[in-house]
Parts: C-alpha cells; sequence; structure tokens
C-alpha cells in the first residue's frame, strides 16, 4: 500500500463551493475533503461546522450538496470530473 | 393485501448475503458451488467492507485471494451500492439502489453486517477534525493524505494501533496514542494474548513497534477538545494531570458495537448487543443466519471464520472439525476483547452538562438527564430523531444514562421518497407470530 499506488489515478477538476480544484477521480469526497484540509461539510441545526465522524455513513454528519442534490454523504460518493460540492447550508 | 408496484423491479435470491466484508467474502465464497443465485449485498461501491476497503489487491492479499476466487463463480451475483431500508415480510427485503428502490425475495440470509464505532461524548467533540477512530481509518483508506496533519489518536481497545499505523502510512504525523486502560490492564490482556492467542500478541507488538512505543500512553484520557471552527488542540488527563496538545486531528474509538438493526427487524434473538447464534453460525430464526462482528467484536480472523462456516451451513455443506475448534479460540479472543475494553464507566464524566450529546438534533447532556428514559426524552427534546435515528447518541444515552435503546423502526436509514411512498403502498406483514396466536 505504498503512496504511489495512492496517487496513480485519473486527475479531474472538481468545484468546491465556488473554486475548481484537483482531484483524483473515484477518490472517496469525504477524504479528499480532509486531503484538501476542508474539515467541513454541514452545518448542524444551531449552526456549528460540522465534518465528517464516522466515515462509513452512519453518523450522517458528512451530508452536502453535490451537483445541487442536498444531504448527499460525503462519505459514500465518490469524486467524478465536473462535480460541484457546497459545504456549509445543509442543516 | 400488497400491491406491488409494477415499475418496482424485484430481485430474488436463494441465498442472500448482507455485507460483503471479509465475513459476507467467505460466506459467499464457502456457498458457492453448492446452490445458484447467490446475492452479495453491500452498501458499499466495491467488496471488503471496513476493513479492507477500496481497491482489495492494493490493501490485503487475503481479501484479493478470496475475491478472485469469487469472481470466477457464475453462481453469485454481486449487488453493491445497495441499502437495505427495511423489512417489507419474513422473506422480503425493500432496498435502495443507484437506479432506485427495489424489492429483494431470499430464501436464505446470511447477515454480516459488521459493527460501527461506539461514539462518547466530550466537550469540544463535535468540531470539525474529531473523528471516529475507525472513522479516520475509513476515511485514510478510502484515500485520504493527511500530509502535513498532526493527530492524536484517544481511547481504548487494539483498534487505535492500527489506526495509529494507518495515520503514519497516509503522511500524517501521529503526536500521542491515548489509551484510557490502565497499565496493569495492558499488560495482563498482553500475557494472556501472548499464552493463548500468540499470533495477536505478534500482530499487537509490531504495530506498536511501528508507531514508535513511547507516543503510546497508558491510564491516559482525552478530556477536552478546543478550536472555534475546527480543532485546533487537546486537552488529556494522565493521573490527574491536564496536558494540552496543538493538534489538526482527534481519532476517537471507545470501541465497536455491532450494527443490529437488520436483525433485530428480522426478530433474531439478540442478548447482549450481539445477535444469538448456535455452533453452525445459524441465529434463532431457521432460515438467518450470522458471522463476523454482529455476533461479537472480535476482528477479520473470526469473521473470515465465521462467515466460512455460516455459508457451509446455510447450503448444507459439512465443514471441518478444525473449523469447530477454531471457532471456540476465536470466541474466547473476542471474550478477552470484551472483558479488557468494556467502555469504563469513568469516561460518563467526560460529558459535562453544556456538552453536545445528540449531535445531529444539538441536545445537551443537560437537556436530556431531566428524563429517566429514552422514549420520554426523544419526545421532549428530539435527541435521536435527528439523521443518524439515533445511531449514534442511542449507543452514548445508554452508556451515560442506562437507558435501554428500543429497536430502531423502518426504514432503518434516511431513504428517499420513492421508498417511502413503495412503502407505504405494501402493507408490511407483522414478523412476529405471538401476535397472530
Amino acid at each position: 500500500m505504498s503512496s504511489k499506488k495512492f496517487l496513480s489515478l485519473q486527475k479531474i477538476q472538481i468545484c468546491l463551493n465556488g473554486k475548481w480544484l484537483p482531484a483524483d477521480e473515484n477518490m472517496n469526497v469525504a477524504a479528499w475533503l480532509l486531503s484538501q484540509e476542508t474539515l467541513q461539510t454541514r452545518l448542524s441545526v444551531t449552526g456549528m461546522p460540522r465534518f465528517a465522524v464516522c466515515g462509513m455513513g452512519v453518523c450522517q454528519e458528512c451530508r452536502i450538496s453535490i451537483n445541487g442534490q442536498a444531504h448527499q454523504l460525503a462519505c459514500q460518493t465518490k469524486c467524478q470530473p465536473g462535480m460541484v460540492i457546497e459545504t456549509g447550508e445543509i442543516r | 393485501m400488497r400491491v406491488v408496484d409494477p415499475t418496482c423491479e424485484m430481485i430474488s435470491a436463494s441465498l442472500l448475503i448482507i455485507g460483503a466484508g471479509p465475513a459476507g467474502l467467505a460466506a459467499a465464497l464457502a456457498a458457492s458451488g453448492s446452490t445458484k443465485n447467490i446475492v452479495l449485498l453491500d452498501e458499499n461501491s466495491e467488496a471488503g467492507g471496513q476493513i479492507w476497503r477500496r481497491n482489495v489487491e492494493q490493501i490485503n492479499p487475503k481479501a484479493w485471494q478470496i475475491v478472485s476466487q469469487l469472481v470466477a463463480q457464475s453462481s453469485v451475483q454481486l449487488l453493491f451500492g445497495a441499502r437495505v431500508v427495511a423489512v417489507i415480510n419474513k422473506k422480503c427485503l425493500l432496498i435502495e439502489t443507484p437506479d432506485g428502490t427495489q424489492q429483494l425475495h431470499w430464501e436464505k440470509l446470511i447477515l454480516c453486517n459488521g459493527a460501527r464505532e461506539l461514539l462518547l461524548p466530550f466537550p469540544g467533540w463535535t468540531l470539525p477534525g474529531v473523528t471516529g477512530a475507525g472513522g479516520l481509518q475509513a476515511l485514510i483508506k478510502s484515500g485520504a493524505n493527511l500530509q502535513g496533519m498532526r493527530v492524536v489518536i484517544a481511547g481504548s481497545g487494539p483498534l487505535l494501533l492500527a489506526v495509529a499505523a494507518s495515520v503514519i502510512k497516509a503522511h500524517g504525523k501521529l503526536l500521542m496514542i491515548a489509551e484510557q486502560r490502565s497499565a496493569i490492564d495492558l499488560l495482563r490482556f498482553s500475557i494472556k494474548i501472548f499464552f493463548a492467542h500468540r499470533q495477536k500478541f505478534w500482530q499487537a507488538l509490531f504495530l506498536l513497534w511501528a508507531i514508535k512505543p513511547w507516543r503510546y500512553r497508558h491510564s491516559t484520557t482525552i478530556s477536552a477538545a478546543h478550536g472555534d471552527q475546527q480543532l485546533k488542540s487537546v486537552t488529556i488527563t494522565q493521573a490527574g494531570k491536564n496536558e494540552q496538545i496543538a493538534c489538526d486531528l482527534l481519532a476517537c474509538g471507545f470501541g465497536l458495537r455491532a450494527n443490529l438493526e437488520l436483525a433485530e427487524l428480522l426478530q433474531c434473538q439478540i442478548k447482549s448487543g450481539v445477535v444469538v447464534v448456535d455452533e453452525n453460525q445459524r441465529t434463532s430464526r431457521e432460515d438467518v443466519w450470522a458471522a463476523g462482528e454482529v455476533t461479537s467484536i472480535g476482528g477479520v480472523e473470526k469473521a473470515l471464520l465465521e462467515g466460512r462456516i455460516a455459508g457451509h451451513s446455510a447450503v448444507s455443506k459439512k465443514f471441518g472439525k478444525n473449523d469447530i475448534v477454531e471457532q471456540r479460540h476465536a470466541s474466547l479472543f473476542s471474550a478477552l476483547l470484551q472483558t479488557t475494553f468494556l467502555p469504563d464507566p469513568v469516561l460518563r464524566k467526560l460529558c459535562k452538562p453544556d456538552t453536545l450529546v445528540c449531535r445531529c438534533e444539538d441536545v445537551t447532556a443537560q437537556e436530556l438527564e431531566k428524563f429517566s428514559d429514552w422514549r420520554t426524552a426523544k419526545l421532549m427534546t428530539r435527541v435521536g430523531m435527528g439523521a443518524c435515528q439515533g445511531k449514534l447518541c442511542g449507543g452514548a444515552c445508554e452508556f451515560l444514562y442506562g437507558w435501554d435503546i428500543p429497536a430502531a423502526r423502518q426504514p432503518v436509514f434516511p431513504a428517499k421518497a420513492a421508498s417511502l411512498a413503495l412503502l407505504a403502498d405494501i402493507q408490511c406483514e407483522p414478523l412476529d407470530d405471538r401476535k397472530n396466536n
């Protein structure tokens, strides 16, 4: 499991909160956000920022908007070319 | 009695295996060849479960060996990216796939649902950057690069060591592992596994060496996480002394809990937080088997073994005597883990009055303390009524207040409107025969 193998994926562009950034195709979105040091997904019901906790689709903290669809789990989604991600609004 | 949506495709399986982790893969392989039409279902888009995640051939040779053998079997169909949301009747489940909602009929079923982490509340645990220990490992196995990030790992149990090794592999800067158990407890555990489970002992020692032993601290508890918009530092406590450490990530793990939702809905007997099985891995229901972490937390070897036994048993194939001996051995290790790393009641004190217990609905401990049971608390505060449906706070409340957390209601996961509509159309039959008598 060398780091080289991790990076051998196709490079694509993803739009994160209006900014286009490079990503590896098929990489997990939550893992990509963490690698970008963007540790924010949703805002809680009282407005607190949150980020992925369980990484396996249980805690629901990593909800983001993907291509205009709200409540998508970042940890259960893969990076796709042209994907538009918005964080921080879902409560 | 029931209205079947004509647009809803129906899938049928003579043997349905839920969960494609080690247990599910081993079960599928054991059963293949003896029965046609095996369906292996998993909510993830690839096989491996939480432990082997992602491209299994890169992660683990053992995993790859099973998967490559399975690929050659025409009797096994893979149904990935599918999540079970409800039980329609005794032999039918409602599943959600990326293509829509479907009904899945089965003759025999093997539950390999695995486990999730027990997350306990402490001040600051909701800050971005605080994750579950297994959670951080899952993100790393999904490809996260932690270059330049400082990581503290806290909690209890051998999982912490494995997570630490993952952090180093992902180029993270591991600062410390804070193990809550005392040196005496750990020594006792080490001696026991040295004599009874030698392989595990060497595994643990190898991991400890890889992460550098001086980073591992016993009798050390996480007491708070600090930061404004995200984690900036943590406070750890050792022998009454507090120490603040600046870090970017905190991974906390206080043990695993079996995923019981489906077993509960299928009316399989559950005792002490796990599915009850006999020596054939059969549950209290004749047509349902269970294997892996759902039957007790014991790791990958136990899951592989139990999966193999369940797979053989479900297709009435005999399994070797050796398997039975190994099965007993594996359950002894599981019991040892359980007794050594049971969450310490002292950890209840970590949760302060203003600490959030329910992350979905932002409910604090002081709001909950007033109530004597889960149901009342739920009605009054909305605890457990958010998106996770009590999967996180349920475990926390059970530990903090000793509340009995009743079985989950359908749908067991947030479902699409189409699934809800279908579920409303189909009159779900009661599974409990006692109601009919």
